[in-house]
């Protein structure tokens, strides 16, 4: 009997024993994704029949002996921004609607030679801008802990469809905390890998020396799993690292913190972090120290400006990659009724194809890159960077880990941040400084908020290429965890099934 | 009342300025591996990259960067030990991305200088052209207009686009301004892109087609008051498609200007378009407002760092200058300044080389390739080296020296190698075109031609040695010019009891 409820390793281990194929494990989530995906809409594209023949070949392979990797025949939700040969891609816009990709994205074709089901397309903020799904062209994604909540953004989709045992993984991509964000305020495991650890070929670019790919999963172990299926040098990507991929999966197996120094970031804890959310990230402190985890306070003065230099880097990078979109080659055309020129053509598909916060994006980073103005934004937002990064690298002097809350918040109301686009920026205001410095991030549930039981996610972060080191922390506070109450945090989660 | 260009130039100091864009002959694009054969069919050399699809990223073409800096190097620069790619944003149909990705203020090579030797009235003279930067950047594509008069792409019906030119690897060499010139500017222009020319040439990566486009010009030119010590308003000129045209275009624009100040007209900074038929210019796009092309570092690429090492390697692949090598030349094959012009000018340096490398004597192989070959080149209007090969002018010229061929037999010869009948001892052995050298055969002739002129050979007979001409023509005639003239005579005379 299939169990989506399981872990995907459990799945895996029952693959392997044969206890039931891989057609009828994707067949399960493909049929929990016709239950429930109407409340949640996760999706915006399920491609049924694609998974059920990639399911088929893994498990003819599987009948012939023949050798697969450890995630093969797992079903999985691939984010809307990672070109799929022949699915449709739209990065949540309609820009792109009815693009179909000649080719697979690096992460797509790894996936693929693994023998993993991608069962469909996820629903994310138009090109990734936004931290709650609503500013997707194709409707909101629903919270699965409270429909009428966000899952955060940009990657919410993929975080829901996990959330909402839907698909045991997903893959989603981290700008500014697309990853992190949406885990924390779904109860689920997401992972920014150090940047250039996975390749970004045929992922559509918002901020190409920001965007990262990295995992989903309801435990640190299957983000460990998925991280090494995704993770390891590209030739077709420049920023890719040519360099041995951290041991993640072994990590996250250690369960052992015992001499570690953990420090807690000073900037961003106490004020302006709801009470909830603090609480449970203060016992999960002590979880660690419990565990034999040192706990130190650092100070990361630059922080301050992360968030502002980030709103000038990722805009001025999108006003460029953005461009591409001008409806010669490809996607949506508007107005081209014979009477019009190639530009009036562009400017009219461009302003029906892009989203509002899109369009607001776009005009600040051309702003900041023009001339005369380019020193005063652009080149103090890099500035910034590097005092970041310079941050980062004193306080990893001293201790192994960094810790933080993701969000100041738990999972807010749709509709509640989405006239104040400040309030909205605000949401990413722990996860941006990662990104900016080109570290890797965990999101790790480690409890529910006492206002609202909603789930509250603990930020782990390490050096560059160090991405080990935040799997073991978080595998060994994971299980202090499950020792502790009993059952997993997702277990809250209200059954959305059936009724 | 208008100036021609000796008043021009007698009133005004022309400043000289040249862009120069390279076409590299590498295999594969600047970022992608999509080949670059000239005049395949439209869009069969494209890929996600060169089209600038969703997702796609750029790598750097080694090749291209090797190229660069053996360029660099040939023209004294100094090689950037840092330098980046950044992104010039406009938006046009024939660039995928609507951006180009090209070195901006961080080129490769940097402060070189080339000297140039040109003929005035005081006889040779050098001019020293000082090189800013030699930077490396993408192509774009092609774009046809059709429909509408002036097959640009206002009025236009509709535009075909091809992109197989997309992505192609462009060197630009700019110089600094080259003042001082005078009157010669023109010359000094047209002797720098034929230098550089040779010199890419010799490097072997480029075609160096300027009808082709591999290498296009643009002439900066200003124009000031003798003695003034200022500057004037400059303008580019576009679309010099040749040696003769950049001269011409310079000429043209410095009459142009000189004539426009006279007026009490002011000079409109300005892209103007090179008129093949008139030697004129017509006004093109405006720069007084310069346009904001919002650079920014490319951040899909990381820089490029050439190793040290690696380019003291490539130095010591650089070849001769092709100036000095002219002047050895001359001296090895004791050839008139005149004759080496023609040589020079007709583009024959190389295959007369190789052909007195094949054993031909230096004056022989000269006169065959600058008279007879060029002749039947002119007349067909093709380049004479496309006629016929260095191989078979050798194998040609040594059976002239050896006796076996006559100069008339050797233009039969020439002329069935270029019907193409095949190689020189072929067309030799077909049209059966040996020196009749059988004594027999040649007394059959002269027999013939004595009994034909019994006067004549009574003459002769007689002591009258000079009229033998006329039965030595005869007997030629009958032979179709396969006699050795010389031999003819010496029968003749023995056989009338001269010799």
């Amino acid at each position: 009997m299939t169990n989506i409820h399981a872990t995907a390793a459990q799945m895996a281990d029952s693959l392997a024993k044969k206890e039931f194929s891989a057609v009828e494990l994707t067949q399960a989530h493909l049929d929990r994704i016709a239950e429930v995906d109407g409340k949640v809409n996760a999706f915006l594209h399920v491609d049924s029949q694609g998974a059920l023949s990639q399911a088929k070949s893994v498990d003819e392979k599987r009948a012939a002996g023949e050798k697969l990797s450890p995630l093969a025949g797992i079903p999985l939700a691939l984010k809307d921004i990672l070109a799929q040969e022949g699915v449709p891609t739209t990065a949540g816009s309609k820009i792109l609607q009815g693009w179909r990709p000649p080719y697979d994205a690096t992460v797509v074709a790894k996936l693929k030679a693994a023998g993993v089901v991608i069962l469909g397309k996820t629903n994310m903020d138009e090109f990734a801008m936004g931290s709650s799904t609503e500013n997707s062209a194709y409707g909101t994604t629903q919270n699965p802990w409270d429909l009428t909540r966000t899952p955060g953004g940009s990657s919410g989709g993929s975080a829901a469809a996990v959330a909402a045992f839907e698909a045991p993984l997903a893959i989603g991509t981290d700008t500014g905390g697309s990853i992190r964000q949406p885990a924390a305020l779904t109860g689920i495991v997401g992972v920014k890998p150090t940047y250039g650890g996975v390749s970004r070929y045929g992922v559509v670019a918002y901020s190409s020396s920001l965007d990262q790919v990295g995992p989903f999963g309801r435990t640190v172990l299957d983000s460990a799993l998925l991280h090494e299926a995704i993770a390891g040098h590209d030739e077709r990507d420049s920023t890719s690292i040519n360099a041995p991929v951290p041991q993640v999966v072994t990590a996250a197996k250690k369960l052992d913190v015992k001499g570690m120094k953990i420090g807690v970031i000073k900037e961003l804890s106490g004020a302006g972090f709801q009470a909830g959310v603090s609480e449970r990230i203060n016992e999960a402190l002590d979880l660690l120290v419990e565990a034999g985890a040192q706990i130190v306070e650092v100070s990361c003065p630059n922080f301050e400006y992360a968030l502002a230099a980030y709103y000038l880097i990722a805009p001025s990078e999108a006003s460029s990659n953005l461009a591409r979109f001008d409806s010669m080659r490809y996607g949506l055309r508007v107005g081209d009724d014979g009477s019009k020129g190639a530009e009036e053509v562009m400017s009219i598909t461009r302003e029906a194809g892009f989203g509002k916060e899109v369009k607001r994006r776009i005009i600040l980073g051309t702003y900041a890159l023009s001339s005369g103005y380019y020193d005063a934004y652009y080149g103090s937002a890099q500035k910034v960077r590097t005092l970041v990064k310079q941050d980062f690298e004193k306080a990893f002097e001293k201790v192994d880990v960094l810790v933080s809350p993701v969000t100041p918040t738990t999972a807010f109301k749709i509709g509640e941040k989405s006239n104040d686009p400040v309030a909205m920026y605000l949401s990413d205001i722990a996860t941006i400084p990662v990104n900016m410095a080109g570290i890797g991030g965990m999101s790790l549930p480690v409890g529910l908020a006492k206002e609202d039981g909603l789930p509250v996610g603990l930020q782990i972060m390490a050096p560059v290429m160090q991405d080990d080191r935040f799997y073991r922390v978080g595998g060994t506070l994971e299980a202090a965890l499950l020792s502790k109450w009993g059952k997993p945090i997702l277990s809250n989660a209200p059954e959305l099934g059936g009724k | 009342m208008t100036l021609d260009y000796a008043g021009a130039t007698a009133k005004y100091e022309p400043t000289l300025g040249l862009e120069v864009h390279v076409e590299l002959n590498t295999k594969s694009k600047m970022f992608c591996s999509c080949a670059t054969e000239f005049g395949a069919e439209p869009n069969t050399q494209t890929c996600p990259v060169c089209l600038g699809l969703p997702g796609a990223l750029p790598v750097v073409n080694a090749k291209a960067i090797e190229s660069s800096i053996l360029i660099g190097l040939a023209l004294n620069c100094s090689i950037a030990p840092y330098s980046r790619f950044a992104r010039k944003n406009y938006f046009y149909p024939d660039m995928p991305k609507n951006f180009q990705t090209s070195q901006y203020d961080e080129p490769i090579c940097v402060d070189g200088y080339l000297d140039v030797e040109i003929e005035t009235d005081e006889g040779p003279q050098t001019f020293r052209v000082d090189i800013e930067r030699v930077h490396m950047e993408e192509d774009t594509g092609k774009s046809l207009h059709v429909g509408g008069s002036t097959g640009r792409i206002h009025g236009a019906e509709y535009s075909l686009l091809d992109y197989n030119r997309a992505g192609i690897p462009l060197v630009e060499i700019v110089t600094r301004i080259v003042p001082g010139t005078g009157k010669y500017a023109p010359q000094v222009a047209r002797a720098y892109v034929t230098e550089l020319r040779d010199i890419l040439r010799s490097l072997g990566v480029s075609d160096v087609k300027m009808e082709q486009g591999s290498l296009r010009c643009d002439a900066n030119v200003s124009l000031a008051p003798i003695g003034s010590g200022k500057l004037g308003t400059r303008s580019e000129t576009k679309n010099v498609n040749s040696l003769r045209s950049v001269e011409r275009a310079v000429s043209g624009e410095i009459e142009r200007q000189a004539n426009r100040l006279e007026a009490g007209e002011r000079i409109i900074q300005e892209t103007r378009h090179f008129l093949e038929e008139s030697g004129q210019t017509r006004p093109g796009r405006s720069k007084e407002q310069a346009e904001d092309y919002r650079y920014f570092p490319e951040p899909d690429l990381v820089p490029v760092t050439p190793d040290a090492k690696w380019i003291e390697e490539l130095r010591t692949r650089i070849p001769e200058k092709p100036s000095v090598r002219r002047k050895r030349l001359q001296i090895e094959w004791n050839c008139p300044d005149k004759e080496m012009a023609s040589l020079i000018n007709a583009e024959l340096l190389d295959v007369v080389e190789e052909t007195i490398k094949l054993g031909a004597e230096p004056t022989r192989a000269r006169t065959w390739w600058l008279g007879e070959i060029s002749r039947l080149a002119n007349e067909k209007e093709v380049a004479p080296t496309s006629l016929i090969t260095a191989k078979d002018v050798a194998e040609i010229i040594a059976l002239i020296v050896g006796g076996e061929l006559t100069d008339k037999l050797a233009r039969q010869v020439v002329e069935g190698v270029i019907a193409g009948e095949g190689s020189a001892s072929v067309v030799i052995e077909k049209r059966g075109l040996k020196v009749v050298s059988d004594d027999s055969a040649l007394m059959a002739a002269i027999d013939a031609a004595i009994a034909a002129q019994p006067d004549t050979a009574d003459r002769v007979r007689g002591g009258n040695i000079p009229a033998a001409g006329a039965l030595i023509g005869a007997v030629m005639k009958a032979t179709g010019g396969a006699a050795d003239a010389a031999k003819v005579r010496e029968l003749l005379l023995k056989h009338l009891g001269q010799g």
